[in-house]
């Protein structure tokens, strides 16, 4: 039972990275219907922002956070307007290959600039266990659930309450009845993707105080995960986007509790597979109804 | 027969050209191995992706676990050779890798092709990764290390020969009944149900034919390389066949020569460049992209036959 309660909590700090992650991925997917392969080195610009943050600036760790956020969702607005505006109507394969061109560009651009090794996350919060019923909970771990959770119910209040979120829900449904409407396209997409990057943005931040480790190759791997996970939400769902990333978590964890931590992304998959084979749109996914 | 004889005798007369151009400037020291190196893996990226191109361009699947079928291959090849480093054994071994890819592309595609579009590429990137995972983890294959030192049989004269074989019954396939049903398929999966075609059948037909490919590719790989490991199967050498197909233009086999031989020797040249080359690469995959959004050639095909009555007709007219 105590081992379960740790792994439920590591599951759910990690779970609650993927979840940031798989955001950013099922928002850009609802409205444009792209994979957003850059989205995982968005996220690896973070960390990276975070690290010069507070070694250079010295920074603390919010305004580390908040100043991310900001500088991943610009980063995510121009690689729009420059990549993936100009192919908006053309196939969407060739926009995910272009997804893919901008992913190796920030990849290699990072490792060019800052060198390919890894390097250590500065402390910017001193690391406290506490201990509770046999558990051990970090402030970090709390911080990284904390923040994860905050950042999710904003997104939803931003997506339901406000004029921009139904213009983006809009969007989502049928791009030309918005514009018939008066909805800007251009500038629902763009705050889409700012909304997006921050979150990837504030990811990266919150690995970096969790692992302590960044490198500009960071962001493929989770970024694949998190992508998985937004799938088994149901793509272009925003709760089922945090449901599969904290399923994502807790199911890894748990993997590499009973000993099988080598077939852990195995283990990912099959369950993918699976959860398609059943609920072919995800767990939140609508299931659209063909017609002749 | 005899109305395409004209046509075919032509392809004929290319293949043997090529080979004959190639091996001239084999024997007169044009190519050294570096070139040789490149030619080879333009040849097994042309099978590869030709068999890529049929799923996706034709059959209108989206798959994106095509390196999984490609190590099925390239271990098939690995260990068998290692007992038995004979010409034979390494065509046998090839045989047993297709097989072998055959049989987890039935278990693959029979439940996940009834997915769509992206859910399906997700799914077969997972049932790749899947592969690749259990190869890192079993005895036979040597886990995370590979394996090395196996018996280099493959020649670049074999991979020419089997990227012409690979292609002509790709083409055949494509012109063939089953071919018209797959891109019926592709263009509208109710009306070609409606018509009488089994879409689920054929969509598997195709899906099984890359599979096959795709295992010959990787047997090459390993009989040329000689050192495999699971890391060369992972999802970016997925992506990097795909690149390919799309650079090339989906839906054209002569895209994919193409692109396959402009991404090898855009890869050759940039390989003075050091540090920078990923970086080159890239934006010229984001350039072109943007600039040719249905890749070089389109959905353009060469075609001998129309050629040659494009002749006849305007001599025709001139008369």
């Amino acid at each position: 039972m105590q081992t379960f309660g740790q792994q439920l909590i590591n599951g759910l700090s990690l779970g609650s990275i993927y979840a940031l992650l798989a955001l950013g991925y099922t928002m850009v997917y609802g409205i444009i219907k792209l994979i957003n392969f850059a989205h995982g080195d968005i996220y690896m610009l973070g960390a990276f922002w975070g690290y010069y943050s507070i070694n250079y600036f010295h920074f603390n760790f919010i305004l580390a956070l908040l100043s991310a956020m900001l500088v991943c969702a610009v980063i995510g607005v121009v690689i729009e307007y420059f990549a993936y505006r100009p192919l908006r109507h053309s196939a969407r394969i060739t926009a995910l290959i272009t997804a893919i061109g901008v992913s190796f560009l920030l990849e290699n651009g990072m490792s060019y600039l800052v060198g390919a090794n890894a390097r250590s996350f500065p402390q910017a919060i001193q690391v406290v266990t506490y201990h509770w019923l046999g558990l051990r909970i970090s402030n970090v771990q709390i911080l990284i659930l904390g923040t994860a959770c905050l950042l999710m119910v904003l997104l939803e209040v931003i997506i339901k309450k406000t004029k921009m979120g139904k213009a983006m829900r809009a969007v989502s449904v049928d791009p030309e009845a918005a514009q018939l409407v008066g909805i800007n396209l251009n500038h629902t997409i763009s705050f889409t993707f700012a909304l997006g990057s921050a979150m990837a943005g504030a990811a990266g931040v919150l690995i970096g105080l969790y692992y302590n480790s960044i490198d500009p190759l960071m962001g493929m791997t989770p970024g694949i995960k998190a992508f998985v996970a937004a799938v088994i939400g149901g793509i272009g769902s925003v709760p089922g986007a945090s449901v599969g990333g904290f399923i994502i978590g807790i199911l890894e964890t748990a993997v590499q509790a009973v000993g099988l931590s080598a077939y852990k992304d195995a283990v990912v998959y099959f369950v993918l597979i699976v959860i398609l084979l059943v609920l072919p749109a995800g767990i939140f996914g609508k299931n659209v109804k063909e017609k002749v | 027969m005899k109305a395409n004889l004209k046509s075919n005798l032509a392809w004929l007369g290319v293949m043997v050209l090529g080979f004959v151009v190639i091996d001239a400037c084999e024997f007169a020291g044009l190519i050294n191995t570096f070139i040789e190196n490149m030619l080879v893996t333009i040849g097994i990226n042309v099978i590869l992706a030709v068999g890529l191109n049929l799923i996706i361009g034709f059959a209108g699947q989206f798959s994106l676990g095509h390196a999984g079928f490609m190590a099925i291959g390239a271990y098939a090849t690995g260990i068998m050779t290692q007992t038995m480093a004979t010409p034979a054994g390494f065509y046998l071994s090839m045989v047993v890798g297709m097989v072998i890819a055959v049989i987890a592309a039935v278990i693959v595609g029979i439940p996940t092709l009834r997915l769509r579009g992206d859910y399906l590429a997700i799914a077969t990137m997972g049932a790749a990764e899947i592969i690749r995972i259990l190869i890192n983890n079993l005895k036979i294959t040597n886990g995370a290390a590979g394996l090395f030192n196996i018996p280099a049989l493959a020649s670049w004269v074999t991979v020419y020969v089997l990227m012409c074989l690979t292609t002509i019954v790709t083409v055949n396939f494509i012109h063939s009944r089953g071919g018209r049903a797959v891109m019926a398929v592709r263009e509208d999966e109710i009306a070609a149900g409606a018509m009488g075609i089994n879409t689920t059948r054929w969509k598997l037909a195709a899906f099984i034919f890359g599979a096959a490919t795709a295992a010959i590719g990787g047997s090459l790989h390993a009989a040329y390389i000689q050192t495999i490991a699971p890391g060369d199967f992972n999802i970016m050498a997925s992506i990097a066949i795909l690149i390919i197909v799309v650079l090339g233009g989906v839906g054209s086999v002569t895209g994919t020569f193409v692109a396959a031989l402009v991404l090898g020797a855009l890869d050759t040249i940039l390989q003075n460049f050091g540090t920078v080359r990923m970086i080159i690469y890239s934006l010229a995959l984001i350039l072109i992209m943007i600039f040719k959004p249905a890749g070089l050639l389109g959905s353009w095909e060469f075609s001998f036959k129309r050629l040659f009555n494009r002749k006849v007709k305007g001599v025709a007219e001139h008369e």
